[in-house]
């Protein structure tokens, strides 16, 4: 049970419509970059292979291959500098954490295809407060 | 901008540790923060120093008790300025100069609006019978190379015709294992990240003394440097 003062502080600073996606999805992060006073999008594409936490703790982890190497990254859920999430691919799995990738490589790294993705109901909605939530569960 | 230079200012609150948690800052960056349920305070005695009292300080207090579990005289000392119920807690606030608010005033959180670095002053949790390592930071002894049975030990700690310059002795004060925790702990120079008036919240970047639920003391940082006008 959360103590409702500490749940109250958190309350301003979740968002409203946190992004909906689920582990082994393949997702596009859009990250808002700043650098000095200019401000840009990175997208960071890969795996998610872990969730943890809840609430305004709660992270997760998108893994890619980049040149042979393996990279990881790990966001807040909550995190205002997440413009948009897009799921770009569902898959089946039956592990809560995908951490097993790891010790694969190539095509040992594919992921059963899952239900298919349902495009977000405004796929160029880009509100600047208010990062767009990827697909919802189909 | 920042009150924290002026040191007659009465920014100084009693409240509850209520636990940590996580905000996002501006730039989206998260800022561990611990959340103090802090005031309100009613000042229940003025000291002056032209008064009997000789110095200049301010009396809080804090959380109203039921009368039957105070003492008479306690309760005596709040009614005097025009309180209804007895207080549990009282903490002195020393001023440089003669206070300007009156026996009776109200403070809460809202005195801490100008305010960007506070200190914490709480009870540490109280962890028991500990080893020096724990208690001192002592090192122990190597783990290997023959050592038996003293990895955690204190070692050598004087006696024979050590310190004083006959007779056997261990200096007073010296660092051995014992009881650790349940004492005050000051922590300095925190930073004040928000102030929550509708519920009379303090937002502290950073870790502060004790349990949850614990008694602690806020005021304005005493010591830090702030840079000159900025």
């Amino acid at each position: 049970m959360r103590n409702a003062l500490l749940s109250h502080v958190e309350s301003k600073h979740l968002l409203a419509k946190p992004p909906q996606f689920a582990i082994g999805d393949l997702v596009d992060v859009h990250c808002r970059i700043v650098e000095g006073d200019k401000e840009r999008i990175q997208v960071f594409s890969g795996t998610v292979i872990s969730r943890k936490g809840a609430g305004i703790s709660g992270t997760f982890t998108v893994r890619r291959i980049v040149n042979n190497e393996g990279v990881e990254r790990i966001f807040p859920v909550h995190s205002p500098k997440i413009e948009k999430l897009e799921v770009r691919r569902k898959s089946k799995i039956r592990r809560a954490k995908l951490y097993y990738l790891r010790d694969l490589t190539g095509k040992a790294t594919r992921l059963k295809e899952g239900a298919p993705v349902v495009p977000s109901d405004k796929p160029a909605e880009v509100a600047p407060d208010a990062p767009a939530a990827a697909a919802p569960q189909a | 901008m920042s009150d924290n230079g002026n040191n007659n200012l009465l920014a100084a609150l009693l409240g509850r540790k209520v636990g940590m948690t996580q905000i996002y800052d501006d730039a989206g960056t998260i800022i561990p923060v611990t959340v103090v349920q802090a005031g309100p305070c009613v000042v229940t005695q003025v000291k002056t120093e032209e008064g009997k009292d000789g110095y200049n300080a301010v009396q809080l207090g804090f959380e109203d008790i039921k009368d039957r579990r105070s003492t008479k005289p306690l309760i005596g000392h709040c009614k005097k300025t025009g309180q209804t119920t007895a207080k549990r807690f009282f903490r002195e606030v020393r001023l440089t100069e003669k206070p300007t608010v009156a026996a009776g005033a109200t403070l809460d959180v809202s005195t801490f609006d100008t305010i960007k670095w506070v200190d914490v002053v709480g009870t540490s949790k109280g962890k028991g019978f500990q080893g020096v390592m724990k208690r001192w930071n002592f090192g122990g002894q190597p783990a290997s190379h023959g050592t038996e049975r003293k990895h955690r030990s204190p070692g050598g700690i004087g006696g024979g015709q050590a310190p004083r310059g006959h007779g056997r002795g261990i200096k007073k004060g010296k660092k051995m294992a014992g009881h650790l925790g349940v004492e005050r702990v000051t922590a300095r120079n925190l930073a004040l990240v928000g102030v929550d008036k509708e519920k009379n919240l303090l937002l502290i970047k950073g870790a502060v003394p004790g349990a949850n639920g614990g008694l602690v003391f806020v005021r304005k940082a005493k010591t830090k440097k702030i840079p000159v006008a900025g």
